[in-house]
């Protein structure tokens, strides 16, 4: 460990708010990534649903 | 195996699905730990640069976010040139995938360099060549992703975005060099290919983990969007419809 305390390791002389913020976006963004493909996947099987009920739909009516 | 018969393989949506799924959890999983280890050991371990201070230490997020938005668009530029060659399908949906991702390292990148610019420089931004071209590089995937949704056919959307990720990838090239062929507020590479790296050792071993963390997180991301596109455009096809409805529910064909 560089720092003395945790307090200093927060601080960072001064330039906390700089590097945390820098982390912190970018936890956000690549969390985000990975939500946006979650939601991807979730329409794209919601639209494979779709077309199968409407073609289990068309062959029950034959 | 011919190199035809891989290239067929590779070229197949549905081969390339199972295989990626295999990919998946060694890819997050070591992404993940580089990443995450990585950060832990550029914030707490590393001493402070003896002229920035701890501002420097962006570097690790900074340096990795940059390097890997090119290299993002230098895949999307071999996939969109693979698409316009031989029309194959799957090319088209990983320059489709790697839109949103190459724009998040992209901003992720501007962000991180106007908040390090801030205490090292004394300024958020400034129009120089190197920060403009990042800029412009952004641009780019967002115009990517605008052109997708401007077309209802996705054949004429995947060649007119071809085309713009084979033209706009001569910005390339140009960010890389533009710390070298303009006067810049940007400093030059600290790691270099040929000679000797100008950042000290125990400063480098950290931006390396975190580096090869971001690369293995973007082909993670890169395969769960591909195989969200792959899923949604062969909604018609048997094996697509098997995997999520499962065999047995779909009853007769």
């Amino acid at each position: 460990m560089y720092f003395d305390s945790l307090g200093d390791f927060l601080a960072m002389d001064g330039h906390g708010p700089y590097v945390w913020f820098c982390y912190g976006v970018t936890a956000v963004v690549l969390g985000g990534l990975l939500w946006e493909a979650r939601r991807r996947r979730q329409s794209a099987e919601q639209a494979v649903r779709t077309v199968v009920r409407r073609k289990q739909a068309s062959t029950g009516k034959e | 195996m011919s190199i035809w018969t891989t290239f067929h393989k590779w070229g197949s949506p549905r081969w390339f699905y199972q295989f990626s799924g295999r990919l998946l959890p060694y890819l997050a999983g070591l992404s993940l730990l580089l990443l995450i280890g990585g950060a832990v050991w550029g914030l707490a371990l590393v001493p402070a640069d003896y002229k920035q201070g701890n501002s420097f230490r962006i570097i690790y997020i900074h340096v990795p976010a940059s390097a890997v938005a090119m290299g993002a668009y230098m895949t999307m530029a071999i996939a969109g040139a693979i698409h316009l060659i031989w029309r194959m399908k799957l090319a088209a949906m990983v320059m489709k995938a790697i839109a949103p991702i190459g724009a998040s390292l992209t901003f992720l990148a501007l962000l991180t360099g106007a908040v390090w610019g801030k205490p090292t420089w004394g300024t958020w931004w400034v129009w120089d060549a190197r920060i403009t071209s990042v800029l412009i590089l952004f641009f780019l995937y967002l115009g990517v992703m605008a052109l997708h949704q401007a077309f209802d056919n996705r054949d004429a959307a995947a060649k007119a975005c071809a085309v713009l990720v084979i033209v706009g990838a001569v910005n390339i090239p140009i960010i890389y060099w533009s710390v070298e062929w303009w006067y810049s507020l940007h400093q030059p590479a600290s790691i270099r290919f040929i000679g000797e790296s100008t950042i000290h050792p125990s400063m480098l071993r950290p931006l390396m983990a975190t580096l090869s963390g971001m690369y293995l997180f973007f082909a993670w991301a890169m395969l769960l969007f591909t195989r969200a596109e792959i899923l949604d455009r062969e909604r018609n096809t048997r094996w697509v419809q098997d995997l999520v409805c499962g065999v047995q529910e779909q009853g007769v064909k």
